[in-house]
Order: structure tokens, then C-alpha cells, then sequence
């Protein structure tokens, strides 16, 4: 390693950083490579930056892994990163889109549950790392006089996510994959919601009915009680406050209940 | 609060032995990307670990080094998180990580030009005075040769704490892996080094690379520190006496109390220094 390499063509500090950031993600035997990337050394920052990137990846998807394993999941993620590094140190954090991206991979084209995993898995460490609340309590709605309960806003809890899957029961393979329970011969094809929240410190997960989510949705955009119930209508005319609501709170979907003046 | 001795990494699957371990002198560093985040969990362990034991907090994502402009939100959370675990050291390093957006997850070489002296100033002194705390500067391991260096990197290093104030951060293990890299002597740069910035020594572990063995090692954190590695340490100890050193283990973890029984040995060679603190 004492040999000198050849002059880089970047002037400033700026350049040479854009060609060097620009081939740890380039081929190491394109013709356009710098002599600097054809250094021996080089591939080690290049292997360092790539393996960062896939080994953050499979901590944050780790039902993804189970799913398709190391090898595949390795050569999926490297692909990823290359198209979106992360964006911050966190990598904690890093991954948002990795659904989306498997949702247009070819290879993965057969196994159409696995976006829904990578968004479950997303989905867990998005929870994990939101920040901390109160978890609203049943009674505080109990308190409101009716007409102040409809005119309030629930505030959904900054550690909640939620899911849909209208054809495919994504959560149930991913949940199964979780909790380490073996899958049903004959899993039944049909559609699954699912909310994820962490109330103190461990991120839990509910399979939710539809009418649910639609009354998540609303509050999440600062619908009132009684505009949230509206928007349930629109996807069950017959349903109302039903058990769904107690269950919602009861799994700590709401973090407090904002009385307007 | 007694003086820090030898301290270890914290990493999560040790987390409820570090918080019972007792021993003169011991500290845990972690790295301050892990807890960079809102809420949960991870923070938790922290506060808790921090209630027990004085803490290091070691920056991998700064870039430093980096042409673009320092990332505002990335500094703007570190500070609220030196506010809030007091760290006794907080260390980043010579190097660079960010380009056109982009977090790339490694210490990234550059050539020691007036231009970088001039960046590494302004954004220390930028970190210095947005957490109020003087910040150590760690030496890099260098894998490749590259062109257009003005200044070598001990007078570089020199230069940016005498213009910042900052501290210095020796890490003997790329010490070793550049000299042999490089064909430098790893001794001529320990006994260069200005001792009387080093607030924090690492040590650690390295391998040979898989392909080209011995003539490239890797600065990979995933075995005990290695004889030379040990002796350049007990080198400069015996020159600068005892600072603040850490065992820095990353990868293939061994059980907790391995990790401890190198740590112990740090520790007494510092026991043993006689040298007066510069």
C-alpha cells in the first residue's frame, strides 16, 4: 500500500468528495472509475458503506429476513441502498420506502405479501422510536356531556401506526412471524388491518376492523368525535360506536382527548 | 466523581450486566447516533446506565470533514442529547460522511489541504459552540494513498485544536492499521502525538483483509486488541501517563465478561504508569 495513486481529478474539497461519494456506489471495474477507486483500499470503504446500509436494513426489517433470507435479502437491500442511502446517522431509522421499493422488484414479484411485511416491519420500528406520551384513558371520555364528546378531537397516540391490506392477510403471516407461531396449511386469502402502538416501551400489535382505521384516519387529519363517526358511516352505515372504539383505546391508540372551547 | 479509567462500549446485548458491573475507574462509551431519537426505549437504557456510570458519547456522522454544509437537525438533537445524559467526554472524528444528502455510513479520508483545515475549523467550532462542550477529534485508519495531502496528520490535527480548542482522541488501533497500510512506523506517530490534547484513548481489535491478508488490515472492532496494538498503548502511557481509554469492540461480541477482563488489563497498565500527566 505505499504505492502513490495517480492525480484526482476534482480540484476542491467538494469535487473530490461528489467522484468519491459517486463511486462507492459505482461498478469498481466501470472504465469511468477514478484511479482512486481502483486502489485495493478503496473497497474497503466501499464494502463498509454497503454492509452498514444492509446490515440497518435487515435490523429494521427483521420479518423480511425470516421471509426471504440473509442471502436474498442481502442483494435486495444492496440494490436498495445504492438507489437511497440514508439520509442521517440514525440508521436506527433508515429504510423508509423499502417497501415500496420491494413492491417494484422483480424478484420479488411472486411473493406479493412481502411490501406488507416490509411495512409492517417498518411500521414496529417507526413505533419504537416515536416519541413519548400518555396513553387517554376510557374515563376521560365517560366525563364529556355528550355534546362536548362529539365536538372533541382523540389525538392518536405519536407512537401509533396503522395498516391496511384489502386483498392479503399480510399481518397475520407477519405477526405469526413475530410472535414465532407456526402458519395454517390453509391460511385464509382475505383482507387485514392492523394497528401498532407502544404504549410504554414495547411496541404491541391489533388486528383492528375497518371502520376503525377510518376513525384513526380522520382524527389523525383533526376530524372532531362526531366528523371521525361520519367518516366511519362512510365505510359501514349500519356500524356506530361499537366495540372498535373501546378496543381502539383500550390498546392505546390515543394519547389524549383535546376539548375545543 | 472519580477519574475515568478504562471504559468499554456499551452495546445492547450487555445492557443489564454494564449496569451492575462495579470496577475502579469504569466507564461505557456509546455512539450518539443510537439515541439520536424521539422517544422509547433506547433512551431509557441510557438514562439508566447513565444513573450508574460516568459516559462517553462517540459521534460516527458529523462529517466533519464534509465540503456541504454541517447537518442543523443532526447537531441540533446531539445537543439536546449531551443536555440530557451530561456526558464526561464527547469525540467525533477526522473525517466525513455526508455528500449531496447523503449519510454515507463510514469515516471517509480526504486530502489534508488549507481547504479541509479550514472546513474541520469552522464546523468544530460550530459543533463546540452548539453544545457547549469542547468536542475530542479521533485519527482515522487509512486505507488508501491518496494525492494532494499539505500537511501530515499529526500537524494537522495540531493545527485545528490549537485554532478550536478542541481535545484530542488517540486511537493507537488505526494508528497501527494505517502505518501498516501506509508503510508509515506506527512508533514514530505515537511518540509524535501532542499528548497534552489527548483526553481519551481506543484501543481495539483488527483483521487482515479477506483477500488481501496481512498487506491490507481492517480496522473492524471484531477481536481482542492485538499485541502491537498493545504495546504502542503502554508506549504512550508511559510517555503521556494515564488518560481515559476505552476498549472498543463492535462486532462478534464475546460474553461481558471477557470484554472486562481486557478492559482490567488496560486498567492496570494505567495503574502502573508512573509518568506524570502532561
Amino acid at each position: 500500500m505505499t504505492r502513490k495513486a495517480p492525480p484526482l481529478h476534482g480540484e476542491s474539497l467538494r469535487d473530490f468528495q461528489r467522484d468519491f461519494a459517486a463511486a462507492l456506489f459505482a461498478d469498481a471495474a466501470a472504465p469511468e472509475a477514478t484511479a482512486l477507486a481502483r486502489q485495493p483500499g478503496f473497497a474497503v470503504y466501499r464494502n463498509t458503506v454497503r454492509l452498514a446500509c444492509v446490515e440497518a436494513l435487515a435490523a429494521n426489517h427483521p420479518t423480511v429476513v425470516q421471509l426471504v433470507g440473509e442471502a436474498w435479502f442481502g442483494d435486495a437491500a444492496a440494490i436498495f441502498a445504492a438507489a437511497h442511502p440514508p439520509r442521517d446517522g440514525v440508521l436506527a431509522g433508515y429504510g423508509e420506502g423499502f417497501a415500496e421499493f420491494l413492491a417494484d422488484f422483480a424478484p420479488a414479484r411472486e411473493l406479493v405479501y412481502l411490501p406488507g411485511i416490509a411495512e409492517l416491519d417498518r411500521c414496529w420500528t417507526e413505533a419504537h422510536l416515536a416519541a413519548d406520551a400518555p396513553v387517554l384513558a376510557a374515563p376521560a371520555l365517560v366525563a364529556l356531556a355528550p355534546a362536548e364528546l362529539a365536538a372533541a378531537r382523540l389525538v392518536p397516540h405519536p407512537a401509533a401506526r396503522w395498516v391496511r391490506f384489502p386483498m392479503l392477510p399480510a399481518f397475520t403471516i407477519w405477526r405469526r412471524h413475530r410472535e414465532a407461531l407456526a402458519l395454517d396449511d390453509d391460511l385464509p386469502w382475505v383482507g387485514e388491518n392492523a394497528l401498532l402502538v407502544r404504549p410504554v416501551d414495547t411496541v404491541q400489535w391489533h388486528a383492528v376492523d375497518a371502520v376503525a382505521l377510518a376513525f384513526l384516519d380522520a382524527s389523525a387529519e383533526g376530524a372532531s368525535f362526531a366528523a371521525a363517526l361520519d367518516a366511519v358511516a362512510v365505510v359501514d352505515p349500519r356500524c356506530g360506536v361499537g366495540a372498535w372504539l373501546p378496543a381502539l383505546i383500550g390498546a392505546g391508540a390515543f394519547t389524549r382527548i383535546e376539548v375545543s372551547q | 466523581m472519580a477519574a475515568l479509567g478504562a471504559g468499554l462500549g456499551l452495546k445492547a446485548e450487555h445492557f443489564d450486566e454494564a449496569l451492575a458491573c462495579r470496577r475502579d475507574g469504569l466507564w461505557f462509551e456509546v455512539h450518539a447516533e443510537n439515541y439520536l431519537v424521539t422517544g422509547g426505549p433506547r433512551r431509557a437504557w441510557l438514562d439508566a446506565i447513565r444513573r450508574e456510570h460516568p459516559l462517553s458519547l462517540h459521534g460516527v456522522s458529523l462529517s466533519l470533514a464534509g465540503a456541504d454544509e454541517l447537518d442543523a437537525t443532526a447537531l441540533a438533537s446531539l445537543a439536546a442529547l449531551v443536555r440530557r445524559v451530561e456526558p464526561e467526554l464527547i469525540s467525533e472524528h477526522l473525517a466525513w460522511s455526508r455528500q449531496g444528502g447523503r449519510y454515507l455510513p463510514d469515516l471517509l479520508p480526504f486530502p489534508r489541504s488549507a481547504e479541509a483545515l479550514a472546513t474541520l475549523c469552522a464546523n468544530v467550532a460550530r459543533v463546540q459552540d452548539a453544545l457547549g462542550r469542547t468536542l475530542a477529534l479521533e485519527n482515522p485508519s487509512h486505507y488508501l494513498a491518496l494525492d494532494g495531502h499539505e500537511w501530515g496528520e499529526i500537524d494537522f490535527l495540531a493545527e485545528i485544536a490549537r485554532r478550536t480548542g478542541c481535545s484530542l482522541l488517540l486511537d493507537i488501533n488505526n494508528v497501527y492499521v494505517s502505518a501498516r497500510n501506509l508503510g508509515t512506523s506506527a512508533e514514530r506517530y505515537v511518540d509524535a502525538f501532542p499528548a497534552e490534547r489527548v483526553v481519551e484513548i481506543h484501543i481495539a481489535g483488527h483483521r487482515p483483509d479477506e483477500r488481501l491478508g496481512d498487506q491490507l488490515l481492517i480496522d473492524s472492532h471484531d477481536a481482542p486488541v492485538a499485541a502491537p496494538v498493545w504495546r504502542l498503548y503502554e508506549r504512550f502511557v508511559e510517555r503521556a501517563g494515564a488518560r481515559p481509554t476505552l476498549i472498543e469492540r463492535d462486532a462478534r461480541l464475546p460474553a461481558f465478561a471477557e470484554l472486562l477482563g481486557e478492559r482490567d488489563a488496560a486498567q492496570s497498565r494505567l495503574a502502573r504508569t508512573t509518568a506524570v500527566v502532561e
